[in-house]
C-alpha cells in the first residue's frame, strides 16, 4: 500500500515572531495551529488527528490535545528532531490512507532566542542516553558535529568553504524579498568566508539563525481537500531514514537522505530531474551540501559544483532552494528547520510564494529534514508533493 | 597561527552497569573496545550485545592505543578555551569520537597519527582523547 495521492496539505502556516517573549510555548502552537486552519477553511472541530514532537509542552500530545480543546481519535509524537514535521506528514498520510483519521495537524513552536540558546554549547539527552558517557565530555555541540562533516568533505573531494559560501548567498537572494526574515541582506560569498569562524571550517554566515516561533500544517482526504477552496498540493512520496555511528563504523559524508530519498522518489514515481523546487533543510551550509548529493540532484562529492556560481538562486540557478531564505537567512524556530522546509514547498507550489522567487508554474516539489546531529545520530524524512 | 590545547572542566561520564569495565580500564591507562566472538568485529561505544549481528558473544579487548584522525572541528566561538571534536579512526577499526588534545590545535591535519592519553573529568574519571605523535600526515 501507497500514500501516493492519498492525502493533501490543505493548510499552511508559519508564525510571523521571531522572538515571543511575550508568549508562552503552549500559546504558539495554539496559534499556528490556528493560522494553519484559516488557511485552509476548517475549524479545529473537524481535526481528528493530531501530530507533535518534543517541542510541545508537557506530556506532548497530551498536554497539547487538552490545551487546544481537540477530539482526535488518531495521534503520533514521533521525535526526530528537525525532521520530526515532515515525518509527521507521512505518518499523517498513512493514517488517513487507512481510514484512521480525516484531517490532521502539525504543529511546531518554540522559544530559543528569547531563552539564549547557542549552537556551540554542548549537547547531551541525559544520562540515561545510551552514548552520553561517549560524547557528552568531548563537547560535541551542533555546530562542530555538522563541522566535522564538512572537514571530511573537503579532504574527499576538494569541497572548498567557497563552494559552501554560496549556500548562504543564494539563501539570502531570497531572503531580501521576504519581510519576516531575520538576515534580509544579500550577502557575497567573500563576506561569508570572511565572518567568525565559528566551528572550523564552518564560519558565522555558514550557521542558521536562531529564532523563536513555530508553524503548522494540515493534512486531508482527498474528498475534503476538493470541497475546500485552496490550489490543491497532494503528497505522491515520502521516505524516512535513522543513521547513527554504525558501532564505530560511521561515514560522515553522506546523510540519511541516501535512503529517505530513494524510498520517496520511488513511492512519487518521479526522479530528482522532475523537481522544480526544492526545500532542503539549511542548519548550516554543509547540511544543504550533503543532503542534494544523496537526494540524487548530483554525485557524491559534487555539490560544491553543484551549489556554486547561483546553482540554487530561483530563476538563476537548477535548483531553485529555500525561497524564504530558509534558516539560513529567515527562520528556524525552536532550531527545527523541517516545519518551514513543508510550508514553502506548499506555497511554491500554491504560486504563492514572493513573485520575485516564485518558480513559474511550480508543479512538483520537494521538501528533505535532517534532524539531530550530521556527523552523529540523525533522522532523515523526504517528501515529494505535486500541485494537482 | 599556533593555539595550543588547553585543558578544559570535563563533564563526568555516564557509566552504567554494560560500560563500568570501559572505566575501570581508563583508570589504569587503557583503552577497551569491545570484540565480537560471533561475527569477529570490534565496536564502539561498548555494548553487551554487538550492535552488528547482536549477538551477546562480546568481550573487552585493550586496544594499542593508537590510531588516526578521521576528521575534526576546532571550536572556536561560544567557548572558554578553543578545543577540537574529533573522530579518530583507531587501528584495530572502529571510529570513536574523542578530543584531540596537548596538541597545536592550528596544526592539525585528517590522517594525522595520534595514540591515546587520558584527561580527568571532573569527578576523577579518566576520559580517553588523543594527540598527535607526529606532524601533519605524509
Ligand atoms: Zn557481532
Amino acid at each position: 500500500m501507497s500514500i501516493h495521492g492519498k492525502a493533501y496539505l490543505v493548510g499552511a502556516y508559519e508564525h510571523p515572531t521571531r522572538e515571543a517573549k511575550d508568549k508562552s510555548l503552549a500559546q504558539l502552537h495554539a496559534e499556528v495551529a490556528k493560522g494553519a486552519l484559516d488557511d485552509a477553511g476548517l475549524t479545529h472541530r473537524d481535526v481528528d488527528g493530531f501530530f507533535c514532537a518534543s517541542d510541545a509542552p508537557g506530556l506532548g500530545p497530551m498536554s497539547m490535545i487538552d490545551y487546544l480543546g481537540l477530539r482526535v481519535r488518531h495521534l503520533d509524537s514521533t521525535d526526530i528532531g528537525g525532521a520530526s514535521y515532515l515525518a509527521h506528514v507521512h505518518h499523517a498520510a498513512q493514517a488517513i490512507a487507512l481510514g484512521k483519521c480525516n484531517v490532521a495537524l502539525v504543529t511546531l513552536a518554540g522559544k530559543p532566542r528569547s531563552s539564549g540558546w547557542s549552537g556551540t554549547q554542548a549537547r547531551t539527552f541525559g544520562d540515561e542516553a545510551p552514548d552520553a558517557a561517549f560524547e557528552y565530555a568531548y563537547g560535541m555541540g551542533t555546530a562542530n558535529v555538522y563541522a566535522m562533516s564538512a572537514k571530511r568533505h573537503m579532504y574527499e573531494f576538494g569541497t572548498t568553504s567557497e563552494q559552501l559560501a554560496w549556500i548562504k548567498v543564494a539563501a539570502s537572494h531570497h531572503a531580501q524579498h521576504n519581510p519576516h526574515a531575520m538576515l534580509r541582506d544579500v550577502v557575497t560569498v567573500e563576506q561569508v568566508v570572511n565572518s567568525k569562524l565559528v566551528a572550523d571550517p564552518l564560519h558565522k554566515l555558514d550557521c542558521c539563525v536562531v529564532s523563536d516561533g513555530g508553524g503548522a500544517v494540515i493534512l486531508a482526504r482527498p474528498e475534503i481537500a476538493r470541497e475546500l477552496k485552496r490550489p490543491r498540493v497532494k503528497l505522491i512520496g515520502a521516505g524516512e531514514s535513522l543513521k547513527g555511528l554504525d558501532g564505530g563504523d560511521i561515514d560522515v559524508t553522506h546523510t540519511g537522505a541516501v535512503w529517505s530519498g530513494p524510498r520517496a522518489f520511488e513511492e512519487a514515481g518521479v526522479k530528482p530531474s522532475d523537481i522544480q523546487y526544492a526545500s532542503i533543510y539549511d542548519s548550516f551550509t554543509i547540511t544543504v551540501l550533503l543532503q542534494l548529493e544523496d537526494l540524487g540532484f548530483c554525485k557524491k562529492g559534487e555539490g560544491g559544483k553543484f551549489v556554486a556560481d547561483g546553482g540554487l538562486i530561483s530563476g538563476v540557478g537548477k535548483l531553485p532552494f529555500n525561497t524564504d531564505g530558509g534558516g539560513l537567512c529567515n527562520n528556524h524556530p525552536r532550531n527545527r528547520g523541517g516545519m518551514t522546509k513543508i510550508i514553502e514547498a506548499v506555497r511554491q507550489l500554491r504560486g504563492e510564494a514572493h513573485p520575485a522567487v516564485q518558480v513559474p508554474n511550480c508543479q512538483l516539489a520537494l521538501a528533505q529534514g535532517l534532524g539531530g546531529f550530521l556527523a552523529g545520530r540523525h533522522g532523515s524524512a523526504t517528501l515529494i508533493m505535486e500541485r494537482e | 597561527m599556533t593555539t595550543i590545547a588547553q585543558d578544559r572542566e570535563l563533564h563526568p561520564p555516564a557509566i552504567t552497569p554494560e560500560t563500568q569495565p570501559f572505566f575501570d580500564a581508563t583508570a589504569r591507562g587503557a583503552l577497551m573496545l569491545k570484540f565480537c566472538d560471533a561475527c569477529q568485529r570490534f565496536h564502539h561505544y561498548p555494548r553487551a550485545l554487538c550492535p552488528h549481528c547482536f549477538s551477546e558473544r562480546t568481550r573487552w579487548v585493550e586496544t594499542k592505543g593508537t590510531g588516526s584522525i578521521y576528521t575534526f572541528s576546532v571550536l572556536r566561538a561560544g567557548t572558554p578555551t578553543p578545543f577540537a571534536l574529533a573522530y579518530v579512526q583507531l587501528d584495530e577499526g572502529p571510529r570513536m569520537m574523542t578530543n584531540l588534545v596537548d596538541c597545536d590545535l592550528d596544526a592539525l591535519d585528517i590522517g594525522q597519527p595520534v595514540r591515546v592519553v587520558f584527561k580527568p573529568a571532573t569527578n576523577g574519571a579518566m576520559i580517553p582523547m588523543f594527540t598527535p605523535t607526529q606532524g601533519k600526515a605524509p
